[in-house]
């Protein structure tokens, strides 16, 4: 039982955090209610347009480039935590595997998913 | 050292992966469902790493980075298909995308 | 946690030769292509077809290969050849469907020919893969590429609807697979094929977790090769996507899909075969029977050939049921004369296409042989192989299946694939008839330069007759890539052979 005591500690110890926080900006926060403040979208801020307006396509293109590059890469780690004993012979693997993932960014350059205009 | 044991993982795999099943045949969102569909390979995943521990073999962990990867390509491809089809239709409701049947 | 060897690797790069050859190729075309304009694609369909035709030559040289490579996650025998030059050939005939038609419907050739390259090579992959996980990368990367294609025609709703529900259904029975490897992995401890038999061999049947691990896998296949009761996509995606990859999706994902089914079940599941193949016999009987009955009342041509396609594979489960050497082979030569028929139906429906153009019901084809003799005349030859009509290509599958499946002993299974073989004559044949004795008007005018897709539809032509009228070559063929890979593993059966 006694493995579980430091977990119990941190829990403990966060609580405690944000107990104070909540505290500190209940004293000392300045509040003023109003209508354009109750609302959930832009609060504080009179609203300019809908929630569902539509953002511009570029945003989830680069997402989704962001997404695949970057998850990729984790295939490099099993390379990075072995790479004494592979030696030469994983250095090429890993070449190699990148060079794949530069011609998808080669391909995205091309094609113009990079530019943002 | 107390440790939780192995069959505790498959267990709450077993139950991600049902929910995760459960929420595609019931969510009519098609984004809510694709996220179910991660869901559910993400609690193969667990599953994966559970019996690698257990079993003492390394090749469980090698196919949960493989599945990462997998899986992030399909939500890739999954997230431009829904895009693509919401700019002609202006839904993602499946219900909604009915033009063939039977 | 055993420790990693290097040395104890074989690395073999001759086995994967036809497997890098295409994927640098695809990468290859997808750079070249960037920057070639929409309407002057053809010239990099051509550079497609040559650099499948390179893979084919290196493929062929690898026949009579035997053994495995990388520690067995690649498996070199001439069961993987087999289907890699079948795979091949259909990504060829496909490639000669979409020379005219990319530009004719104003679709990007560059991702185009790229993706069915990718699909090509994850088709390959799962031909070849040795181990759970490399089957399972080749179906994803064949399986995301096709998601892609199918909603190609990104302008029409059908399509997008198309790619929408395959890759929900599709990547939902992607996951099923995957816990089904992971339970496998469990109950076994490898997830390599080879050790997977040799721990199957000992006695441990009734283990919750490999049952659950067979049943979900059968389910991840079973949706992959269209089996009822997991057929529901398989209609609107194959109505919606455009034709040339409606063939692709109906042949090569097909044959990718079913060899990774077969190397895993009939041969490295074998062991175990009581407790799944009374499953896959009630799958076939279900998916040769909806499948058929459904496509009566079909009024597209396109969903025709998908329900159609539907109860091919029951056909082809017929034979995985009847397990051995002998329907191993059967199916072989069954996928070799189905990729021709099935290309070739499909590309006479291709020349009949043209944008904006409503071609694909059935009355569309009435008249047709008073305006195309030649396309009526092809299409006639495609659907009697379908049918089953000898000596064409597909009468001569389906005997060779019933035969061996006669010789398992699964009399009442035969007894039922007969019956739908006789009830799908009858919308066979409403085309046939269709196309010879009604009159219609013609929705579209003169063939005209579409030399490609006429030349795909000879080669298949020749493909259908050619394996039906002089078998010889083709089921020996078969039965030696079967049996060389896979004889010792199994039970020896009676001959097929007369």
């Amino acid at each position: 039982m006694l493995t579980w005591v430091p977990i119990g500690v941190t829990i403990g110890f966060a609580a405690l955090v944000v107990a104070i926080m909540v505290t500190i900006n209940r004293l000392v926060a300045p509040r003023h209610r109003s209508p354009v403040k109750d609302l959930p979208f832009e609060c504080g801020n009179p609203p300019s347009g809908s929630a569902w307006g539509r953002f511009s396509v570029h945003f989830y293109l680069v997402a989704i480039l962001f997404l695949v590059f970057d998850v990729e890469v984790i295939l490099l780690i099993p390379w990075a935590a072995e790479i004494r004993r592979l030696a030469g012979f994983g250095l090429g693997e890993a070449l190699i595997f990148i060079a794949v993932l530069v011609v998808g960014l080669v391909y995205a350059w091309q094609r113009g998913a990079l530019d943002w205009d | 050292m107390m440790s939780v044991p192995p069959s505790w993982f498959m267990a709450l795999g077993a139950l991600l992966f049902a929910i995760g099943a459960a929420g595609v045949l019931i969510r009519r969102n098609v984004i809510v469902m694709l996220m179910a569909i991660e869901l559910m390979l993400n609690a193969v995943n667990l599953t994966f790493i559970a019996l690698s521990r257990s079993l003492g073999s390394i090749d469980g962990q090698v196919i949960v980075l493989f599945v990462i990867t997998v899986a992030a390509a399909e939500a890739a491809t999954g997230l431009a298909i829904i895009i693509a089809a919401f700019r002609n239709r202006e839904t993602v409701n499946a219900d909604e995308l009915n033009l063939m049947r039977w | 946690m055993t420790a990693f060897n290097l040395a104890a690797i074989d690395i073999a790069w001759l086995p994967i030769c036809p497997l890098i050859i295409v994927g640098v190729s695809a990468m290859a075309v997808l750079l070249a292509g960037v920057r070639v304009r929409d309407d002057e694609s053809q010239g990099l369909g051509v550079l497609t077809l040559a650099l499948i035709a390179l893979a084919f030559v290196f493929a062929l040289g690898l026949l009579g290969q035997s053994g495995i490579a990388f520690a067995g996650a690649i498996a070199a025998d001439n069961f993987a050849v087999f289907f890699e030059l079948v795979i091949l050939i259909s990504a060829a005939l496909v490639v000669l469907m979409s020379i005219d038609y990319l530009p004719a419907f104003g679709l990007s050739a560059a991702e185009y020919y790229a993706l069915l390259l990718f699909s090509t090579f994850g088709m390959m992959l799962m031909a070849t893969g040795g181990d759970l996980i490399v089957i399972f990368i080749g179906f994803e990367v064949m399986s995301i590429s096709v998601y892609v294609l199918a909603g190609f025609l990104r302008r029409s709703l059908k399509s997008n609807e198309a790619a929408l529900k395959y890759f929900v259904m599709g990547a939902f029975s992607t996951a099923f697979l995957l816990y089904g490897i992971a339970l496998v992995y469990g109950a076994t401890g490898t997830i390599k094929l080879g050790p997977i038999r040799a721990a199957l061999s000992n006695p441990m049947a009734g283990n919750p977790l490999l049952l659950s691990g067979i049943g979900l896998m059968l389910v991840g296949f079973g949706f992959k090769v269209a089996a009822v009761p997991f057929h529901m996509w398989t209609p609107d995606a194959y109505e919606g996507a455009p034709t040339p990859v409606t063939a692709f999706m109906a042949v090569g994902v097909k044959l990718g899909a079913f060899a990774g089914f077969i190397r895993i079940f009939m041969v490295h599941l074998g062991p175990v075969s009581p407790d799944w193949s009374i499953v896959l016999w009630v799958i076939a009987a279900f998916t040769m029977t909806v499948g058929n009955l459904v496509a009566l009342v079909q009024v597209n041509i396109k969903r025709m050939l998908a329900y159609s396609a539907i109860a091919h594979a029951g056909y082809i489960l017929v034979g995985m049921t009847a397990a051995g050497s002998q329907a191993g082979g059967a199916i072989l030569y069954y996928l070799l004369g189905y990729a021709f028929t099935n290309l070739g139906a499909f590309a006479a429906v291709i020349a009949l296409e043209r944008r904006g153009v409503e071609s694909d019901l059935i009355t569309n084809y009435r008249g047709l042989a008073v305006r195309h003799p030649g396309l009526a005349a092809a299409m006639a030859l495609f659907l009697l192989s379908l049918t089953g009509v000898p000596p064409l290509a597909g009468f001569l599958g389906k005997f060779y299946i019933f035969s061996a499946a006669l010789n398992a002993g699964l009399v009442w299974l035969v007894v039922i694939a007969v019956i739908n073989s006789v009830i799908s004559a009858y919308y066979y044949i409403a085309v046939i008839v269709a196309m010879y004795m009604r009159e219609g008007e013609a929705v579209v005018g003169a063939l005209g330069r579409r030399p490609a897709v006429i030349t795909a539809l000879a080669v298949a032509a020749i493909g259908t007759v050619l394996i039906g009228i002089y078998p010889e070559p083709y089921i020996t063929g078969a039965l030696h890539a079967f049996n060389s890979a896979f004889g010792a593993a199994l039970p020896r059966t009676a001959s097929i052979l007369p």
